[in-house]
């Protein structure tokens, strides 16, 4: 299947936008501007673009602590994501939910969770309502090596593979859950093979090659629609960063480890690949495309430094119903 | 007015709300074969194996699926079996179900039912015989129900149904086989309104669930002897009817709470801590509560029966406050 240039530019600034923003929120965490906790997806922005961008609007998603990726591959708003990190009431949750909760329903993107494993089943559950509902519909589950070792993950791909839901199960492997690594938490090196114990597809894919990424979740999304139940899809890749921006954060990798995972950023790799296509994408388009993303970005931060903080009695509404 | 049992009209009244709306469907394990009570049973001949779902042994799926499903626009109701199996999808309910509205800033909703069966049932023992109802209304986000009646397990379970936040609802397994009448063109019951079961002038007795047919029996014996005691059935714990515990015992001066759940951090403790906080010079005696010691269930009838609050000692203990 091919990808044309244009989308492949998109799917380029949708990646250089998940970064530079995020760069920005670690900026303006550390400067005690953006509270509580941030963590970067940095390094990974292959996999929420090339899955999402195999999506329609109205399929939905689901995300976990380290979600910016997810939200902007959806299309979230900037504005409204910075404004929520700055917990301003304008933000995506009115200030409630912070970083590790940003949802937008109005494109399907049912939230980050603050629960390791907590999207597992409640995505199983949006992809049941879209079975239900008849018209196609797809749901996507963002998770990580670690989730893939906790209770619920099991359960979730058991009913998914015997009620053949039209789910991807997209564990983002980042060889590290914190200081734990996959390979001393996880039984199986690839776990993409624990698909074959609920009689699912497994497949592994360079979760750094957003092209690459593309191509096998449109595969699944296509055997979901046709009714042919869901994927378990293993991204490989690597986050840049520490857990958290936290300056006192821990970092157990190894630094060999992180300098060889440098070199394979998913972001360089797609200039490269442009770039090495006769007029796809020379350095001054790729300069200003940088430029309008820095704007934008500063664009939100500015709408979210003039929204105002929540009232303190909003602290009482959406509780409940009424 | 029709005879029904407290199961019957939980049925009929599930079966009402999906033949009222199309979004609502029941999952759970041994649906489509009538349920472990016998509660769903011909649902499924009606409504299909997509509306009466059967799931696997996976509570924690089932709840967060529920959710999900929830999130996208229907409206399930979940069968745990046993309250005491619900514990397996606890992050489901209290880390996802009743906090997506607030935590989302009110961009989605969750509308589900959690039925639950509680209660001792003889000689079940300690995994499927707790009373945890008084966990949840710990828990912003969740509305709570007990229904002691077959007319309140119709009307409650159908405002839970038509509720558009998540409702854990506890039925009590010793009342499955009560019978009792119940009018099928009623409106669904609210949440928040107590039902003032006798009127009384001496005592006021509170209770929920089972433990208001206990509390009946101590009522009736206590008239024999003079003594007219209020009886209030909460009904539902979260919304609970403060309005008309504090007219009661504004008039009466006196209360017991009695649950059948432990009594150490128990619901009672809330009641007994409100009426204190507003009456308190208008207390004729300090409120007590009467509920089960901080033990497990035990499997053997005379150890079962040293966690039970019986009709005789609730009599007993109004007599006491009477008399002070």
């Amino acid at each position: 299947m091919e990808i044309t240039p244009e989308k492949q530019r998109e799917m380029l600034r949708l990646m250089q936008t998940i970064r530079r923003f995020e760069e920005r929120a670690s900026d303006d965490y550390v400067a005690g501007d953006i509270h509580g906790v941030v963590h970067c997806y940095i390094g990974e922005e292959a996999v929420a673009v090339g899955v999402c961008s195999a999506l329609e609007r109205e399929d939905r998603i689901i995300s976990t602590h380290r979600g910016h990726g997810h939200c902007v591959a959806k299309g979230a708003d900037l504005n409204r994501m910075m404004a929520e990190l700055y917990g301003r009431e304008t933000g995506y949750c009115k200030g409630k939910g912070g970083s590790m909760h940003i949802a937008d329903f109005n494109i399907g993107m049912l939230g980050a969770n603050g629960i390791v494993c907590g999207g597992l089943s409640i995505i199983t559950g949006a992809g049941l309502a879209a079975q239900m509902e008849g018209k196609g519909g797809v749901a996507v589950c963002f998770f990580g090596d670690g989730a893939s070792s906790a209770g619920p993950f099991h359960e979730a791909m058991n009913i998914a593979a015997n009620w053949k839901l039209p789910v991807l199960y997209v564990v983002e492997n980042n060889l590290w859950a914190m200081d734990t690594s996959a390979a001393e938490a996880v039984s199986v090196a690839d776990i993409a093979t624990r698909a074959a114990g609920y009689g699912i597809p497994g497949v592994i894919v360079d979760g750094n090659d957003v092209l690459e990424v593309h191509r096998v979740a449109s595969e699944a999304v296509a055997r979901a629609r046709a009714g042919e139940g869901p994927t378990l899809i293993e991204c490989k890749t690597y986050r840049h960063r520490r857990h958290t921006e936290r300056p006192t954060q821990s970092d157990a990798r190894p630094p060999e480890e992180i300098a060889a995972w440098m070199k394979k950023d998913p972001i360089d790799r797609l200039v490269a690949h442009l770039q090495g296509q006769q007029g796809q994408l020379n350095e001054a388009e790729w300069g200003a495309m940088n430029d309008e993303i820095m704007n934008e970005v500063e664009r939100a931060v500015e709408f979210a430094k003039a929204s105002a903080f929540p009232k303190p009695e909003a602290a009482l509404d959406d509780v409940f119903a009424d | 007015m029709v005879t029904m049992s407290y199961a019957e009209a939980g049925k009929q009244a599930l079966a009402d709300e999906m033949r009222r709306d199309p979004l609502v469907w029941a999952v759970g394990e041994d649906l489509g074969r009538g349920g472990v009570f016998g509660q769903y049973k011909g649902l499924v001949e009606e409504f299909g194996p997509d509306r009466i779902s059967d799931a696997p042994i996976s509570e924690a799926a089932i709840m967060g699926a529920s959710v999900g499903a929830a999130m996208a626009g229907t409206r399930p109701v979940v069968e745990m079996r046993f309250a005491d199996f619900a514990l397996c999808a606890v992050d489901e309910l209290v880390n996802q179900a009743a906090k997506a509205r607030y935590m989302l800033g009110g961009q989605t909703k969750v509308p589900m039912v959690i039925r639950e069966p509680m209660g001792m049932w003889r000689s079940s023992a300690a995994q499927h015989s707790q009373s945890l109802e008084s966990w949840y209304t710990h828990i912003p986000g969740l509305t709570v129900a007990a229904p002691s009646t077959p007319a309140d397990n119709f009307g409650l379970l159908k405002s839970a149904i038509r509720a558009d936040d998540p409702v854990v609802y506890f039925e009590h397994k010793n009342l499955w086989g009560l019978e009792g009448e119940v009018d099928e063109a009623a409106d669904p019951i609210p949440f928040g309104k107590a039902r003032i079961e006798r009127e009384g002038a001496d005592i006021t007795i509170v209770a929920w669930s089972a433990m208001v047919h206990f509390a009946r029996e101590a009522v009736n014996t206590l008239a024999e002897e003079g003594i007219s005691a209020e009886l209030i059935d909460l009904r539902s714990l979260w919304p609970w009817d403060k309005d008309a515990v504090l007219a009661s015992v504004g008039k009466t001066g006196r209360l017991i709470v009695t649950h059948e759940s432990v009594s150490v951090g128990g619901f009672g403790a809330e009641i007994a801590a409100t009426v204190s906080e507003a009456l308190f010079g208008k207390l004729k005696a300090p409120v007590k509560r009467l509920a089960a010691p901080r033990i497990p269930i035990s499997y053997a009838p005379p150890l079962e029966d040293e966690v039970r609050v019986s009709p005789a000692r609730i009599a007993e203990t109004a007599r006491a406050m009477v008399s002070q």
